[in-house]
């Protein structure tokens, strides 16, 4: 009898269940390979520290920010255009949500190399060189103070261009000087590297390259361009 | 005046189980020791080589941010150091009590609205209880290597107690638990030093 009345709960529970996930645009995305694959440039424990408790909070905190307003069938790109009109645990945790995600995505196990196609185009014409783009973009995770990532982004000219933003913001904010469309990060909190690299911010950047897809960069420049 | 860097007043060990060897070392040896440098660096060619880090920080809008950035985080982790003991913990007495109980309620009131601001302080940066100008205690936190008494503060003050909520300063032992840290902290702080801190400031 209790077990028929449990699956009579379950049964009269599913529609509300699925209402509820069609309630929301914002889901937690799924790490696209193992914890341990981008070994020994980002150690396992560390990747599974980042996306399983600081990612997670993230978003536990930024789903419950906006629980029952509008803000939860809103696409990111549009939260971020206003994010100035919003309190911080909107503005921390909604960055702290979708930065990471795009992270995992710039990375993947056998990665690294060099850009090719539009993108190496792009990169050779803004910074003169991929090795010149590299060490740029290097300094500016090395002098970022504090916690805070590192962006290539694409500007409204369509030329690239790069910038490093403070804690969890990015070049989609409104609170930010110079904004663009991102499509490429890297996470310079110290949580993202200190387990294996320490106060060596440096040569965590330096491992870094080892793990880049670059062909997900270059979908990313691709779809931004072709919005233009 | 030379600016001189620290020494440590107690081994690295000596905080365990609280603050673990590993962390102080790092945290001393590294984080702290390359604020030094970087600050000597910086204030080398400016008007304000010599002056006092006090005498600085009431002016650090007019400097460099680099000054403002590493002689913060020279000035917080001394102080930082000097606020813990290994025979450190319990509560405090005397004046200072009085002035937090009066203030607060109780030490457990006021340890709660440390904790939130270590706890709430988004990224890097620090929590301070602080003595204002009109002797009042305050209690507030600050981003990166900001400090109470510089004159961008939003809670001027001067500052007796400080609490380091960089991820280094807990992140080998207590990686994402940033509260666990927190409550470790209060075992090893030196009382006796914030009390006298306290002192200097009210007499």
């Amino acid at each position: 009898m209790k077990k028929l009345f449990f699956y009579f709960i379950a049964f009269i529970s599913i529609p509300y269940a699925l209402k509820a996930q069609q309630e929301t645009l914002h889901k937690f995305a799924p790490l696209p390979y193992a914890y341990d694959a981008l070994e020994p440039y980002i150690d396992k424990m560390t990747m599974e520290i980042h996306y399983d408790r600081h990612h997670r909070a993230y978003f536990n905190n930024f789903t419950a920010a906006i629980k029952g307003t509008e803000l939860e069938k809103t696409p990111m790109v549009t939260i971020f255009a206003s994010i100035s009109t919003q309190p911080p645990a909107i503005r921390n945790n909604a960055g702290g949500y979708w930065n990471h995600e795009m992270f995992w995505n710039c990375m993947k196990p056998n990665g690294g190399g060099t850009p090719s196609g539009t993108l190496n185009e792009a990169i050779t014409a803004s910074f003169g060189s991929f090795d010149n783009f590299k060490k740029l973009f290097a300094e500016a995770g090395v002098k970022r103070f504090g916690s805070g990532w590192v962006w290539l982004v694409v500007g409204a000219d369509g030329k690239l261009f790069i910038s490093s933003t403070a804690n969890q913001d990015n070049p989609y904010m409104n609170t930010e000087e110079k904004r663009g469309t991102p499509v490429f990060c890297l996470d310079v909190w110290e949580h993202a590297y200190y387990l294996k690299y320490q106060n060596k911010r440096a040569d965590y950047i330096t491992a870094f390259w080892n793990v880049v897809n670059w062909e997900y960069v270059q979908n990313m420049y691709d779809s931004s361009t072709a919005k233009k | 005046m030379d600016y001189q860097f620290p020494e440590l007043p107690y081994a690295y060990n000596a905080l365990e189980p609280h603050i673990d060897a590993m962390t102080m070392e790092i945290h001393y040896s590294k984080h702290h020791k390359t604020y030094f440098d970087k600050f000597v660096a910086a204030i080398k060619d400016t008007e304000s080589n010599g002056s006092s880090l006090e005498e600085i920080f009431s002016q650090v809008s007019k400097l460099p941010m680099a000054v403002r950035n590493h002689g913060g985080g020279l000035y917080n982790h001394t102080l930082f150091w000097e606020s813990m003991s290994p025979n450190g913990g319990g509560v405090p007495s005397g004046s200072l009590a009085d002035a937090i109980n009066a203030q607060y309620g109780s030490f457990e009131d006021f340890k709660a609205k440390f904790n939130d601001a270590a706890a709430n302080r988004f990224g890097s940066g620090w929590a301070w209880l602080s003595v204002k100008a009109d002797k009042s205690l305050c209690v507030c936190s600050s981003a990166n290597q900001d400090n109470p008494l510089m004159d961008i503060s939003d809670c001027k003050a001067t500052p007796i107690l400080g609490l380091d909520v960089w991820e280094h300063a807990y992140y080998l032992k207590f990686q994402n638990r940033r509260p666990d840290y927190i409550s470790a902290f209060w075992n090893v702080v030196n009382w006796e030093v914030i009390q006298a801190r306290y002192d200097s400031i009210i007499k």
